[in-house]
């Protein structure tokens, strides 16, 4: 059916339902519409509340991609429900949809969650200016241009949650920081007034909270709807960590220095070296695992390893383009 | 049409902990006439750790190795998920800042290479289907699959940032929808097997740092292809592999449940359908048994 251009067409909704008062388990309730091109997710809710089921209960707000309380799953997908157009997520999933809240385990109703693990971390990084600010200054702070763009657009993420419940480990990591929490941590460490940077950093590094614990999935980058790229972020927390000289030595961090001694040796990773320098003693650990991929010809002693083509070129740009020491 | 031609870069665990990959790979162009020409200069991607230490250097190394690809003048394909996305990102930086471009430049030059942008990068699963196509593919099938229910596992670094990896093949890939692996293995004869991590992380990159959250993610993913009745798994990722196939042990034991599954790399699926040999497609190198075939 089309007029001036709006299409619609049929769509079927699975929506989970809970009530954490009164229900033991959550459910999910079927609703069948017919959908508009011009709808977006958030039309949805709305029509599930004013023509189905007053109780059903949602965030919204602002309606303009601003506030962030609007995010939750479809299909699995965190996304804004007042961005999200009906359109791209028939197109993409087909006509039949399961809307969630962002973390079904956390849900207090319907797709209301209890975000308190979110604020928690968001808090943890001190998310805020921490700056000797002279009361009576004689000139302004200016910040510049380029000093403003290192934030790489950081400070405009709306903390609606979607990257902290679209990421895996921490849904299974509760001490996780998360990837919302380490790029607001990187909007204060990026700017040129902060002066927390080594204080802050010192928590960012710590194990199972960290930033080591990041999975490197893209997840948090894939979601965002501010296009905030939170691994982006993470990675550069990586970096400054060993340029602030507040990277420690642990299993990660020689993990991350060890590809640029094996690259130097043999140009391709020596596999088992990797693993010893990381490891160093604890490599005893791998020894079961090791043994049976031995067996299946699936390790290379350091002696039979084949190196790299031009090894000298390798050598010579590990030696020249090398910046940074650990 | 010529003779089909790329630039391989192997990665490096096709030449130690993954051989049969690189077995496979081999066995596998050859039946579908591809010619691929070895990158033997290439060195480790970076694995995307280098980067967390000293990006500017993995940013050369990468440079490099697409700098050989670029002198045969030869698209580079890849078949490992990890040195796509750690290769394409670097060209799709460079590319888009001159200035940096030029810095790397200026260290290439001192090994006599320069990196121009001229060869794309893609990994072997969108190169055969965008190349050869999946109807070609099936056409060539000699010993179809369907007698099997596959559970495709995607890997994280083909199919996100999918902004960046849509620029890598013709066929558009969604990441909470992706069909390429799906479609190769109907093509193959096979059924595919939908289920909820098919495009979820397998942690294999925190394997050292936090074993316990890798295991639980890779058992999650098996559980997840044995609930929906898979007979075995299929990946174009060796790391995926590595951690699926070589450390179910600590996986059940983390996830409280025994989970075990074959599981295939997607070139030894590809050549079982197109009648390669089992010696030849390696799969004697496998930790989980292949005891299907």
């Amino acid at each position: 059916m089309s007029t001036d251009g709006i299409t619609t067409q049929k769509v079927n909704f699975k929506v989970f339902r809970f009530n954490a008062d009164d229900d033991y388990l959550p459910y999910y309730e079927d609703y069948e519409m017919d959908v508009t091109s011009e709808e977006v997710v958030l039309d949805i809710l709305n029509r599930i509340k004013w023509d189905h089921d007053g109780s059903f209960s949602y965030r919204r707000s602002c309606r303009h991609g601003i506030c962030g309380a609007c995010a939750i799953k479809v299909n699995g997908k965190s996304t804004l429900a007042c961005k999200e157009s009906m359109s791209s997520m028939v197109e993409l999933f087909g006509n039949e949809l399961t809307i969630e809240p962002l973390s079904t385990k956390r849900a207090v109703k319907d797709m209301i969650i209890d975000k308190g693990d979110f604020w928690q971390k968001h808090d943890a990084v001190h998310p805020f200016l921490i700056s000797d600010v002279d009361e009576n200054p004689e000139h302004e702070h200016i910040v510049t241009q380029e000093e403003a763009e290192d934030l790489l657009d950081a400070d405009i993420c709306i903390q609606c949650g979607a990257c902290h419940y679209a990421c895996p480990v921490v849904d299974i990591n509760d001490n996780f920081m998360g990837p919302a929490a380490f790029a607001k941590a990187y909007r204060f460490e990026a700017d040129v007034r902060d002066q927390a940077h080594k204080e802050r950093l010192t928590e960012l590094h710590s194990e199972s909270q960290g930033v080591w614990d990041c999975v490197k999935c893209f997840e948090c980058a894939e979601v965002c709807p501010k296009e905030v790229n939170p691994i982006d972020k993470i990675t550069k927390l990586h970096q400054m960590l060993f340029k602030e000289g507040v990277a420690t030595s642990n299993v990660a961090t020689r993990h991350a220095v060890g590809f640029k001694h094996s690259i130097a040796r043999n140009g391709i990773l020596d596999e088992g070296g990797l693993v010893l320098y990381s490891e160093g003693p604890a490599i005893v650990k791998h020894i079961p695992v090791a043994l049976k991929m031995f067996r299946k010809g699936k390790i290379v002693p350091p002696w039979a390893i084949t190196k790299s083509d031009n090894l000298d070129e390798i050598k010579k740009l590990v030696k020249s383009s090398s910046t940074v020491k650990f | 049409m010529g003779k089909l031609k790329y630039a391989l870069f192997t990665g490096c665990t096709a030449k130690q902990s993954t051989p049969e990959q690189m077995m496979s790979t081999m066995a596998v162009a050859d039946k579908l006439g591809i010619e691929l020409i070895e990158l033997t200069e290439a060195s480790c991607c970076g694995a995307s750790h280098l980067q967390d230490y000293d990006d500017f250097l993995s940013l050369v190394l990468n440079a490099r190795n697409i700098a050989y690809a670029e002198k045969h003048g030869l698209t580079m394909v890849t078949i490992c998920n990890t040195c796509q996305l750690n290769t394409a990102m670097t060209k799709h930086r460079l590319d888009s800042n001159e200035k940096l471009k030029a810095q790397v430049n200026e260290k290439l030059a001192e090994v006599g290479l320069e990196y121009k942008g001229t060869s794309e990068i893609t990994h072997f699963l969108y190169a055969i289907i965008d190349d050869i196509g999946l109807d070609k593919i099936a056409e060539m099938v000699k010993t179809p699959l369907s007698q099997f229910n596959i559970a495709p596992f995607y890997g994280c670094h083909n199919i996100r940032p999918s902004e960046l990896q849509n620029q890598t093949h013709k066929t558009p890939e969604s990441a909470y929808n992706p069909t390429s692996l799906d479609d190769l293995i109907i093509a193959c004869g096979g059924k595919n097997v939908d289920y909820n991590e098919k495009n979820k992380c397998c942690g294999f990159h925190v394997e050292l740092q936090a074993p316990k959250t890798a295991a639980t993610l890779s058992g999650n993913a098996i559980a997840g292809a044995m609930d929906n009745n898979a007979d075995w798994m299929v990946t174009p990722c060796p790391l995926c592999h590595l951690k699926l196939d070589t450390q179910t042990h600590h996986a059940s034991e983390v996830i409280g449940r025994e989970v075990e599954l074959p599981v295939l790399h997607m070139q030894q699926m590809v050549g079982l359908a197109l009648g390669c040999s089992h010696e030849e497609l390696g799969l004697k190198h496998h930790v989980t048994k292949v005891d299907f075939v």
